[in-house]
């Protein structure tokens, strides 16, 4: 009785109905639209476009919120997972798991060329894509515990927005902070909230699937 | 050997109690079928039995793995049926042959490649007994087994039942339609007489 089995399912779901490729998408219109929106001026692009990458990020990370765990609610996958002795921490990680690798890394392969649509340095792109891969396990924390909290709740879309970004926001300012040239201290801050929220994610979204149960 | 046991458990849904005192015990080869009304609360009894709902009091022990199904399907409805069986065999450490003699029995074979969400009704019910039959455990929970099941689909079931328990499996099955095996019955309805624990109930209901 192992976790692996239904991680590798949640993985294979989110490629195959193109769930994964949402925000990838998203983040590539962002990319593409902002330079219309405020001029093709190379430096004020290269300037900005980091930020723009990063609330980009963070908005596509509330993209996958309701399908994270009501539809496993709904069938009643979850109910069979606690019933074969699965704590619900355990499946809170095992979906947290599988949440960042079909989140984490395409977004990080779609700030590649995000990147050349607003004309970021290649030493800007590297320091985005180290605090990507910081920061997108924090996110994906927070989009797994907002479904965990939303999941008994009906139409619950918006509120799982307002609920998310608030927290997110310590995530956003040390990842646009750590764009800067010798900005180690924001890439550590950075590493401590995404470590702080995925330390807590499994036990907060497992205590939210234990109410949502009652 | 007790394979399920609950002392003195008592089932409490938001402000409403359903029923108290309900003591059973389920040994090896043994089957239960727990009768009564719609709402007087048999589905919840199966649920607590799975460990899904904590009892408002009492004692719930369970020696053994537990399968269950219920109006709730748990299969990935984007999936053929074959593979999405296997996803819960694999979880439960058996192999392939469980799922497809599983499938067989249930005459379902046939339906392998499709995706689960175009089976009926029937085929559905069909299937969830299939994960649970392929599932190896020894204490089955089954909430309707019955229910969307044709003439045929019965008497498989009733095939299935009989095997699991001379296998020295348990059973224990909410339905409102005799199981076709032999099997103890509890009726729920007198367990509802809960006037020591309901001190707010409301009247009219």
């Amino acid at each position: 009785m192992s976790l692996a089995p239904l991680i590798r399912r949640d993985i294979a779901r989110a490629y195959g109905s193109g769930g994964a490729w949402l925000p990838v998408l998203f983040l590539l219109l962002v990319a593409t639209l902002f330079p219309f929106a405020v001029g093709p001026d190379s430096r004020l692009l290269g300037k900005t476009g980091g930020g723009i990458v990063w609330i980009a990020a963070l908005l596509a990370s509330l993209l996958p919120v309701d399908r994270l765990i009501l539809p496993d609610k709904e069938a009643g996958v979850i109910d069979q997972m606690t019933l074969r002795g699965h704590a619900d921490e355990m499946i809170a990680l095992g979906k947290l798991i599988a949440h960042w690798l079909s989140f984490g890394p395409p977004v990080m392969l779609a700030a590649l060329p995000a990147a050349a649509l607003l004309n970021l340095s290649s030493e800007t792109l590297a320091r985005l894509e180290i605090g990507l891969a910081l920061g997108t396990p924090a996110l994906a924390a927070l989009g797994l515990i907002v479904a965990a909290l939303t999941a008994s709740l009906r139409g619950s879309g918006a509120l799982g927005g307002l609920l998310a970004l608030p927290l997110a926001v310590p995530v956003l300012i040390f990842g646009a902070g750590a764009l800067e040239s010798g900005s180690g201290a924001a890439i550590k801050f950075l590493a401590a909230a995404s470590l702080l929220l995925v330390a807590i994610a499994p036990f907060a979204a497992g205590a939210a699937l234990r109410a949502g149960r009652e | 050997m007790t394979l399920l046991a609950m002392r003195d458990v008592a089932c409490r849904r938001g402000d409403r109690w359903l029923f108290s005192g309900l003591t059973l015990s389920l040994s090896a080869g043994e089957a239960l079928l727990v009768r009564g009304r719609n709402g007087i609360g048999k589905s919840s009894l199966i649920r607590l039995a799975a460990g899904l709902l904590r009892p408002a009091a009492g004692t719930i022990d369970r020696h053994g793995a537990v399968a269950l199904a219920d109006e709730l399907l748990a299969l990935d409805l984007d999936r053929p049926l074959a593979r999405a069986l296997s996803l819960w065999a694999r979880i439960d450490g058996a192999d392939d042959h469980a799922v497809a003699q599983a499938m067989e029995r249930l005459s379902i074979t046939h339906l392998s490649d499709v995706p689960v969400r175009m089976l009926s009704t029937g085929q559905r019910k069909r299937a969830a007994l299939a994960r649970v039959a392929a599932s190896g455990a020894p204490i089955w929970l089954l909430d309707e087994p019955g229910n969307g099941l044709d003439v045929d689909g019965v008497a498989q079931l009733g095939q299935l039942v009989a095997d699991h328990l001379a296998r020295g499996g348990a059973i224990l099955a909410a339905s409102h339609t005799p199981l076709p095996v032999a099997a103890g019955e509890i009726d729920l309805a007198p367990l509802t007489q809960t006037e020591t624990h309901a001190p707010d109930d409301e009247d009219g209901w």
